[in-house]
């Protein structure tokens, strides 16, 4: 009876970490997000990229002289504000998950190669790992879509040359502390190849830890996504981003400070969102933590 | 000097509440040295951390009354404690190689309740720290005065740990096991130091130990401790020579004494003991 | 090894290292596409002239001569000629270096005092007030100085008419200067010229807010950490029974202790601080080398980027020394070996 009540307990901690205010708001947060990337030309009430230079800097709703078709006002351009952001969150949202996820599986694929295969393999990847991480990153993704060029597929290769490694080293360290748990000895003794135990053994408990650092790297996509824009290296000027709207905003600060103000909180909650959600998750899942 | 009267104290709070004091009374006056005696876990340090004001923080005293020189040291506020701390009572603890600070040197963990309790300067402080080295027969004091703890052997470390309780030259002293951590050799060394000490500045000491034969030769009087109560306590001799309580008896004949050879010490009895710690569970019912 | 062994050995692998930053930056850049000269060049510029500019700059020899030309030249402080300012790369990065440098001290100034505060107060007031803390530290870990640097700009237009603070430059242009090193802030506060030196801190505290937020969030929590951990310390309740104050135990005894680890995550974060420059001074129009360096990138201006890459790399180094000379100068035990 006892015992019965100890093994469930860590599950039932489980369920209610998960559904902490911190992962809802994260969850929410996340799936307005998605709606937005999925459904952004049916949501936006206009063209984000139509101009109109009668009404160019119309102020929001709350303000006065404000225009019920354009509920976030307009830009220099008079472009619709609510209809390049919502356009923007879809570029947000893609390089988010494609950036994260690519680098995520580079990243682990490496760090599963250094930590099960050891000896020179190891070695070369830690290497690499060593020598990427003396690269200021910003500079390092900078110069990175200098050199591929502009556009979204640039920036989403440049986050994942510059990311992966945050994956790699964590994966690696894992691995070689799960190899040497009874359960991979266990297998070993089944005779169970290398591979099935990589695969059936070592993954699945890789997994809870991955998802966190996957959620965590989507919230630094989203940031290198606008800086990348802001420096004016990112999409072309008139596909909206949030980091472009930012670098207009930013000249037209003192004219109009909402034009910065509103992709700048946009962004500020989206990572709060991504980090509570995975500090949320690795609270919930993380069983070192959790014990 | 010091009175501690039905001292009951209870650690952590409702149901998981645990008695870890059942009454303890004892006395202590000018000048006398009083141990304290019993097994691992009776509570003598706690008794020290009580009248030191340093409890755990889930400590709670049920009942009884600690007074110093008539003043209840459970009620005085904290600057008043704060002004009697490290002036009128003062520790010697158990450990010397934690108790000192590693980062600070040896001169400024010496000097510093000086000048906060007498208002020393620096050359003052100095000069006073170098004659308290040299009353604890601290070999080169100048130097050791410049050095960090780390730099010390544990026996020095003690000798500077007692030179810091004497330096204000307080009316008590808590020493809790203060050679429990040193070998044999150093440990004579640094009781006989103690004891000079305690005279030449006319301290009471609370001296903590599970050593009978250590207390025997030290104290006047002694009190032995079983499971948070004082089971016996008396002048030294009558202990020692006519013990009344059954655990004494067991205590004595698992200390070494210069008559008894090392092969006839019987360990106190599993058996006794978990017996006496079931008669005290049963009176925290009460 | 002895500390003074160690930093030596430190100080001498800093060579190679740079050489190494040099050699893959060289590369990289190289590969870069997008010319330069055609940049530089207006659009309908003759063939012949263009040839011209190129061999000027050296660009039409193979990457081998070039970088052998460069590394050549670089250690007669010759760092080459920025293409798209059209001036001596060693003077541009030297006349830019002091403003990097007074953001970056001013920046870690206010991430130690603001994060050793909080982790003081939290360690002091246990209970409401460390729950605060707590939460407060989370959430501003969470916001890169990018987003920071946004926030404060905005902030600051808000609030104009009631605090006005300067969102670009370094020092307002009107102000008679006479300078005699670009070290602005420092030359002016020995000068006793106290009028430009509220100037220049209006100008340098919000960039030096947004790098120092993130560090102070991280020196806060670090601090935190091991000033409660050194609380439980016995030397702590030593000082307790000398009658010490709370305040006096943790200023005097625990935080000398709980310093150690966190100078060194703070060296760790400090050169991230010091990476963070290159946004942060583009955001504010803050001139330094950060500033120049994105400017550098998007013209293409390889032999500018070359000289800024080598700087950063530099002042990582330094950083990095610098940390490792506070380690040992508070860990007695390192200190004599
Ligand atoms: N901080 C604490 N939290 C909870 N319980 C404690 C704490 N400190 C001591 N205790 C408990 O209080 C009781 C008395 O402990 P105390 O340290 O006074 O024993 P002692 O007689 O000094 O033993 P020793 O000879 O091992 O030093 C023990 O049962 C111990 O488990
Ligand atoms: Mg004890």
């Amino acid at each position: 009876m006892a015992e019965l009540a100890a093994a469930s307990r860590p599950r039932r901690r489980t369920a209610a970490l998960l559904l902490a205010p911190r992962v809802m708001f994260g969850s929410v947060v996340l799936a307005a997000l998605a709606a937005c990337a999925v459904a952004a030309p049916w949501l936006a009430p206009h063209d984000p990229l139509a101009q109109d230079l009668l009404y160019y800097f119309l102020p929001p709703f709350w303000s006065e002289g404000a225009d019920p078709l354009h509920p976030l006002g307009t830009d220099s351009l008079g472009r619709d504000i609510l209809s390049r952001l919502i356009h923007g969150a879809r570029a947000a949202t893609i390089v988010a998950v494609v950036a994260a996820s690519l680098a995520c599986l580079l990243g682990t694929a490496l760090g599963l190669a250094a930590g099960f295969l050891g000896g020179r393999v190891d070695m070369a990847i830690s290497r690499l790992v060593d020598i990427w991480m003396a690269f200021p990153p910003v500079l390092l993704s900078v110069v990175l879509v200098a050199v591929i060029g502009t556009g979204l597929a640039a920036v989403v290769v440049a986050i994942v040359i510059v990311d992966w490694t945050r994956f790699c080293r964590v994966v690696r360290a894992e691995v070689m502390v799960q190899r040497a748990q009874d359960y991979v000895a266990a297998a070993r003794t089944l005779g169970l190849s290398r591979f099935r135990i990589l695969a059936g053994e070592i993954l699945p408990n890789l997994v809870p830890l991955l998802i966190v650092l996957l959620t965590l790297e989507m919230g630094i996509a989203v940031v290198v996504e606008a800086i990348l824009s802001f420096v004016g290296l990112s999409v072309s000027t008139d596909a909206p981003t949030w980091g472009g709207m930012i670098a207009e905003g930013r000249t037209n600060v003192n004219q109009a400070w909402w034009l910065m103000a509103l992709p700048t909180a946009c962004i500020v909650v989206t990572v709060i969102a991504l980090n509570m959600l995975g500090d949320g998750l690795r609270r919930a899942l993380d069983p070192v933590l959790r014990r | 000097m010091l009175a501690v009267e039905a001292l009951v104290m209870e650690i952590g709070r409702g149901a998981r509440a645990e008695r870890v004091l059942r009454g303890v009374s004892l006395t202590l006056e000018p000048g006398e040295v009083v141990g304290l005696v019993g097994e691992s876990g009776a509570g003598k340090s706690m008794i020290g951390r009580v009248v030191l004001g340093v409890a755990p923080p889930a400590a709670r005293v049920v009942s009884g009354s600690v007074r110093f020189f008539g003043e209840d040291l459970l009620a005085i506020s904290e600057r008043r404690r704060r002004a009697l701390l490290g002036a009128e009572i003062a520790l010697i603890p158990q450990d010397p190689m934690s108790a000192l600070n590693p980062v600070l040197r040896i001169e400024r963990q010496i000097t510093d309740v000086m000048r906060l309790h007498l208002g020393l300067g620096r050359r003052a402080g100095r000069a006073r720290a170098l004659e308290l080295l040299e009353a604890v027969r601290v070999a080169n004091p100048a130097r050791v005065l410049r050095q960090y703890p780390h730099e010390l052997s544990g026996g020095m470390r003690q000798r500077v740990l007692i030179a810091i309780a004497f330096a204000c030259r307080p009316k008590l002293i808590i020493a809790d096991e203060p050679t429990t951590a040193l070998d044999v050799t150093v440990q004579r060394q640094v009781l006989r130091l103690m004891r000079d000490m305690q005279r030449s500045a006319g301290s009471g000491v609370l001296f903590i130990s599970h050593d009978l034969g250590v207390v025997a030769k030290l104290c006047n009087r002694v009190s032995v401790m079983h499971a948070g109560r004082v089971v016996e306590s008396g002048p030294v001799a009558d202990v020692v020579e006519r013990p009344q309580h059954p655990y004494t008896r067991a205590l004595l004949a698992a200390t070494p004494r210069y008559d008894r050879p090392a092969e006839a010490l019987v360990p106190v009895p599993a058996e006794l003991s978990r017996r006496l710690w079931d008669e005290a569970r049963a009176l925290d019912g009460r | 090894m002895s500390p003074l062994r160690y930093l030596l050995t430190r100080l001498a692998l800093a060579p190679p290292t740079l050489l190494g930053v040099a050699i893959i930056a060289f590369v990289v850049l190289r590969v870069v596409p997008g010319d330069p000269i055609a940049m530089m060049t207006p659009p309908g510029a003759i063939e012949a002239d263009v040839a011209r500019l190129r061999a000027l700059y050296g660009l039409d020899r193979d990457i081998l001569t070039q970088f052998a030309i460069w590394i050549g030249a670089v250690p007669q402080g010759d760092f080459g000629t920025s293409i798209s300012l059209r001036a001596d790369v060693l003077g541009l990065v030297a006349h830019a270096l002091p403003a990097t440098i007074e953001l970056c001290l001013m920046a870690i100034l206010i991430a130690i005092l603001a994060g050793g505060s909080l982790a003081v107060l939290g360690a002091w007031r246990r209970g409401a007030v460390e729950a605060a803390i707590d939460a407060a530290i989370a959430v501003v870990q969470a916001i890169p100085d990018f987003l920071w640097a946004l926030i404060l700009v905005l902030a600051a237009v808000l609030l104009a008419g009631t605090v006005d603070l300067p969102i670009s430059m370094r020092v307002d242009p009107r102000l008679e200067l006479d300078n005699a090193t670009r070290f602005l802030l420092a030359e002016h506060l020995l000068r006793g010229r106290f009028d430009v030196v509220a100037d220049l801190l209006a100008h340098i505290v919000l960039p030096a807010a947004a790098l120092a937020l993130p560090l102070t969030a991280v020196i806060a929590r670090v601090l935190k950490a091991s000033l409660v951990e050194a609380m439980a310390q016995d030397y702590v309740l030593m000082a307790r029974v000398k009658g010490h104050s709370r305040a006096a135990i943790i200023l005097g005894h625990a935080l000398r202790n709980a310093l150690v680890p966190t100078v060194t995550l703070t060296g760790v974060q400090f050169t991230f601080l010091v990476g963070g420059t290159v946004l942060v001074e583009k955001i504010f129009s803050y001139p330094g080398i950060g500033w120049l360096a994105i400017d550098a990138v998007i013209n293409r201006d390889l032999p500018l980027i070359q000289g800024l890459v080598l700087t950063f790399a530099a002042l990582f180094i330094l950083v990095n020394l610098l940390v490792d000379l506070s380690y040992a100068l508070l860990n007695p035990r390192l200190r004599h070996g």
